[in-house]
């Protein structure tokens, strides 16, 4: 049995009276790329903020690699990466320099091989010493992309990671990640609104709903479950109408 | 013209203005403190006046004008370099990085010496080459008041560091004002003498205060004033400790309040 490289334990966050995260349970084992969906406001964000130590939990424990996240904060942080559309990489620094600047903050020591290869992988070459302030949306993601993969890390956050990109853009980016992440044998979690990519990628899908799981598991099993084959419609039961139907008992 | 378009860019600026106490704060501050400076310093040049002193001037006001630029220098690229990754959206990859706090502040404390090195040669050149005014003939008498600017500096930038945490990109305006609410209690341009009593005994909390006299006292007598460099070293200390102790409070209540995330939304 594969071990479990994340581990989260009744997670709780609240902000005064409004519960972003109500108490949520999950594991993400190696090689597994687990989907995190849910309308917006439902949690997916503060979840990934606090896998991140970006915001504190009010409760609730968070183990990576068997490790306290609280207790290990650097250790942890240097075996993950993440990337999201709200946390761009200096728009005034080239991609070369960004990715030099993040394989040392990660503790990369060959750096500059690093990079070259990561803007090979990713077809950023010529895009290399333009500075990224210049470069077009989608080009800025596929490099926070390219930064995610810096320190080949063990547990990957991917926050909408093809947010701004077109069908056949997303498509190779999509194929990339998890090419590299096979060879990594790394977990992933994954965020996105696109159902047809959450589908293809996900071992798993987790479902919240105002910050609480309403389901955990394959997406065929999802779909069996909901009587539904269209995982959109899902989605948007969901998000309409998350706490009465009775067999959506929420997952803890 | 439209009035309602002229209307609509007026409301727009003063909605802004009106909600941000930093933003209040640079209307009303800049010139308070302004008004202070400039009282304390005709009050002085009138005592001096009176007393017909013979005091180098050119040495005095260029050299306090050179040491509180590099103070003022030493406080801002520590800010700026922070509000850097604020507003270039980076922040958020920078604390989500194995990076700890006290990497990223000595990172920014050795920028800040390269930059502050680097002005204070060009500046002391140009002071040179235009007034003949060669600090440099201070010799090793500067080096403690350097040392002790330096790392007031630093203390004051990581207190703007923390408040910019605190309440978001909008209180950049601090990183530029901050040294300057310091400025007319130093006594960067006059003797402490010309304060009222009651702010000379405040003021004695400030380690700027102490440097600025002590290199008063190296200028006019040409001897090292150690209980100044005793008084600004000490102060200095406390001033760090209690700067980091702001910083890692400010960084912990981000962290249970969502602050981090609005470094990047606001």
């Amino acid at each position: 049995m594969t071990a479990a490289l994340l581990r989260v334990r009744n997670l709780t966050k609240r902000y005064n009276s409004f519960t972003a995260v109500d108490g949520i349970s999950f594991e993400i084992k190696e090689g597994e790329i687990v989907s995190l969906l849910g309308p917006n406001g439902a949690g997916k964000t503060t979840t990934i903020q606090m896998l991140l130590t970006l915001v504190s939990p009010i409760s609730g424990e968070i183990e990576i690699f068997g490790k306290n996240l609280a207790e290990h904060r650097e250790e942890l942080l240097s075996m993950m990466n993440f990337t999201a559309p709200y946390s761009l990489l200096p728009y005034n620094l080239t991609p070369r320099e960004g990715l030099a600047v993040f394989s040392m903050l990660y503790g990369v020591r060959n750096y500059k091989e690093r990079v070259s290869s990561l803007l090979d992988e990713f077809n950023l070459g010529e895009l290399a010493d333009k500075k990224i302030g210049k470069l077009s949306s989608g080009e800025q993601m596929r490099l926070g992309v390219a930064k995610a993969f810096v320190n080949n890390p063990k547990l990957l956050l991917l926050d909408e990671p093809t947010a701004s990109l077109d069908p056949p853009t997303a498509r190779q980016l999509r194929a990339k990640v998890l090419e590299l992440i096979q060879e990594s044998g790394g977990g992933v979690l994954w965020t996105s609104h696109n159902m047809r990519e959450v589908e293809t990628v996900s071992d798993r899908i987790i479902f919240l709903s105002r910050g609480r799981i309403m389901t955990d598991d394959t997406p065929q099993n999802i779909k069996k479950r909901f009587g539904q084959e269209d995982l959109e419609e899902i989605f948007i039961t969901i998000a309409r109408e998350p706490l009465r139907e009775p067999s959506w008992t929420p997952c803890t | 013209m439209d009035s309602l378009h002229v209307r609509g860019i007026f409301y727009r600026n003063i909605v802004l203005i009106r909600r941000s106490v930093p933003k209040l704060f640079g209307l009303f501050g800049f010139v308070t403190v302004a008004l202070l400076l400039w009282g304390f310093i005709t009050l002085w040049v009138q005592t001096l006046a009176e007393t017909d002193a013979r005091a180098d001037f050119v040495l005095l006001i260029l050299s306090a004008f050179i040491f509180w630029s590099l103070f003022d220098l030493s406080q801002r690229s520590f800010g700026i370099s922070f509000l850097e990754e604020v507003w270039s959206r980076n922040v958020i990859n920078l604390f989500a990085s194995p990076v700890k706090l006290s990497e990223m502040i000595l990172g920014f404390v050795l920028v800040g010496v390269a930059q502050s090195l680097l002005a204070f040669f060009y500046i002391t050149s140009l002071a040179f080459l235009l007034y003949a005014l060669n600090i440099w003939n201070l010799g090793l008498y500067i080096i403690p008041f350097f040392v002790n600017i330096l790392v007031f500096g630093w203390a004051l930038g990581v207190v703007t560091i923390g408040l910019v945490v605190r309440f978001g990109p909008s209180a950049d305006i601090l990183a530029f004002f901050i040294p300057f609410l310091v400025l007319p209690f130093s006594a960067v341009y006059y003797a402490i003498s010309i304060f009222p009593p009651i702010l000379q005994k405040v003021t004695f909390i400030l380690p700027t205060r102490h440097m600025f006299e002590g290199m008063r006292t190296v200028i006019t007598e040409g001897i090292m004033p150690l209980d100044n460099v005793f008084w600004a070293s000490t102060l200095n200390v406390v001033c760090v400790i209690l700067a980091f102790l702001f910083l890692y409070w400010m960084l912990r209540l981000a962290r249970i309040k969502g602050y981090l995330s609005r470094l990047v939304q606001d």
